[in-house]
């Protein structure tokens, strides 16, 4: 990775979705000493602007904005794993030579749309003959999957809350998080139902916004930074979309093997990673992904998170950007987000929220209720 | 169509259509061939473990209740 972009996330009325991606995108070019065009291929990362912002054919769309003309162009659609997919596919394309320069990009523009029908468009990248058909949200197959888990774990709400709380507090020192906001555990305990266990502050945001990454071969990064970051290891992975299909929903089988498949690829134990910004879409999912990636066993992510282990300044710092609770959740943005948060983490450069160990950090970024995961892990050159 | 409740969650914040609705409950059952299925529970609240029972199909979304 050889540049970065990002745009705050927030609820921008006055922005519209190619925008935001131009923004991402040049920031990240500008990052990397590099004109347009001489980028060789531009994936994109979005989940829902036709039902969004009523856009197809997104790619090129953006891609024009940017002054990006006559290579593939081509948009990536996994949920809430849109843009790690496209991330993927794009370290793929150049690791088998066939390109050396790829942006990729991630975008959302959500807020355009009043809640309940945002809550209906993200409830698509469930299954809608079934759970959804009879009324289930995000919100609550996230609720079952918590009440599952609590039900043969004992995580309780207040472990839960815990997560909410500290990634409030890493949110309000990150200048581009949407809700810069610190809580205490007695407001997020107390927090209005959304889909009962699960509360308003466990719940990730509704955002705007945009990320972009420029990946090259790791022999030509000194052309374009002295700060690169390597991709050590990069997994994609997927499993049933109906959360009623999974033998066990208090794990997610795509994130575990995602996670083996990394860590092989690596030549890393789960104990090496020393930071990471995980897929926290709900607090219940932070948890999870804990556990799922092999630093907890199953059912202690609940008092690994309560004991402060995966604070700013505790021995794993987990979501030290806020995460998608407090940074906000540009659904198609996230993974690339992410990405661009560990890349700032790795150089150095996260201000105020630096962690102590930034050497090697993971992204973990899921989509639907586990029907896609995408796990990289990233180091310093 | 009998079954046992795997997980629940009562919804408060419903999608346009479902509005009305709110809140509702919606449970996985575990039906007695082991399939598992999403549906709405129509009365009494129920938790995991409890028993339920068909109770009726409204245009294709199937509630149970507790049996």
């Amino acid at each position: 990775m050889v540049g970065i972009g990002k745009t705050p996330f927030g609820s921008f009325p006055d922005r519209d979705l190619r925008s935001l991606a131009v923004e991402a995108g040049a920031k990240c070019l500008a990052d990397a000493h590099l004109k347009p065009d001489r980028v060789e291929a531009f994936y994109l990362g979005n989940f829902a602007g036709p039902s969004f912002v009523g856009q197809n054919h997104l790619a090129p769309y953006v891609a024009g904005g940017l002054g990006i003309e006559g290579v593939a162009c081509t948009r990536f659609e996994a949920a809430c794993a849109s843009s790690g997919s496209a991330f993927f596919h794009a370290v793929a394309s150049v690791a088998a030579g066939l390109y050396d320069l790829v942006l990729v990009c991630g975008v959302e523009k959500m807020t355009s749309q009043p809640t309940p029908v945002v809550s209906e468009i993200l409830a698509a990248a469930g299954d809608t003959g079934g759970e959804v058909r009879v009324g289930a949200t995000f919100p609550a197959l996230f609720a079952m999957i918590a009440r599952r888990h609590m039900h043969q774990y004992g995580t309780t709400r207040e472990q839960l809350a815990a997560v909410a709380v500290k990634n409030h507090s890493n949110g309000a020192k990150n200048p581009l998080a949407h809700m810069r906001k610190v809580i205490a555990m007695e407001q997020a305990l107390a927090g209005k139902p959304v889909a009962e266990p699960l509360t308003v502050y466990d719940c990730s945001l509704i955002s705007d916004g945009a990320a972009a990454v420029l990946i090259a071969p790791l022999e030509r990064a000194s052309e374009f930074t002295d700060k690169p970051a390597k991709v050590l290891a990069i997994a994609q992975t997927s499993d049933v979309v109906a959360l009623d299909h999974k033998a066990d929903i208090t794990t997610f089988r795509a994130v575990r093997r995602a996670g083996e498949m990394a860590y092989k690829m690596a030549g890393l134990s789960p104990s090496e990673i020393e930071f990471a910004e995980l897929h926290d879409c709900f607090t219940i999912a932070e948890i999870m992904a804990t556990e799922d990636l092999g630093w907890v066993r199953k059912g202690e992510g609940g008092p690994y998170a309560l004991e402060g282990r995966t604070c700013l300044h505790g021995e794993r710092p987990v979501n030290a950007s806020g995460g998608l609770k407090a940074k906000g959740h540009p659904v198609g943005a996230t993974g690339v987000g992410q990405i661009c948060d560990v890349v700032m983490q790795i150089r150095g450069e996260a201000g105020e929220l630096q962690v102590a160990r930034h050497e090697v950090g993971l992204a973990e970024n899921l989509g639907g209720s586990g029907a896609t995961a995408v796990v990289a892990i990233l180091g310093a050159v | 169509m009998r079954g046992v409740v795997y997980t629940e969650t009562v919804v408060h914040a419903a999608p346009p259509q479902f509005v009305s609705d709110a809140p509702y409950q919606l449970a996985i059952v575990e039906l007695e061939g082991g399939e598992r299925r999403t549906v709405r529970i129509l009365g009494d609240r129920v938790h995991i473990g409890d028993a339920v029972e068909f109770a009726e199909d409204r245009q294709g979304i199937v509630f149970f209740r507790k049996a």
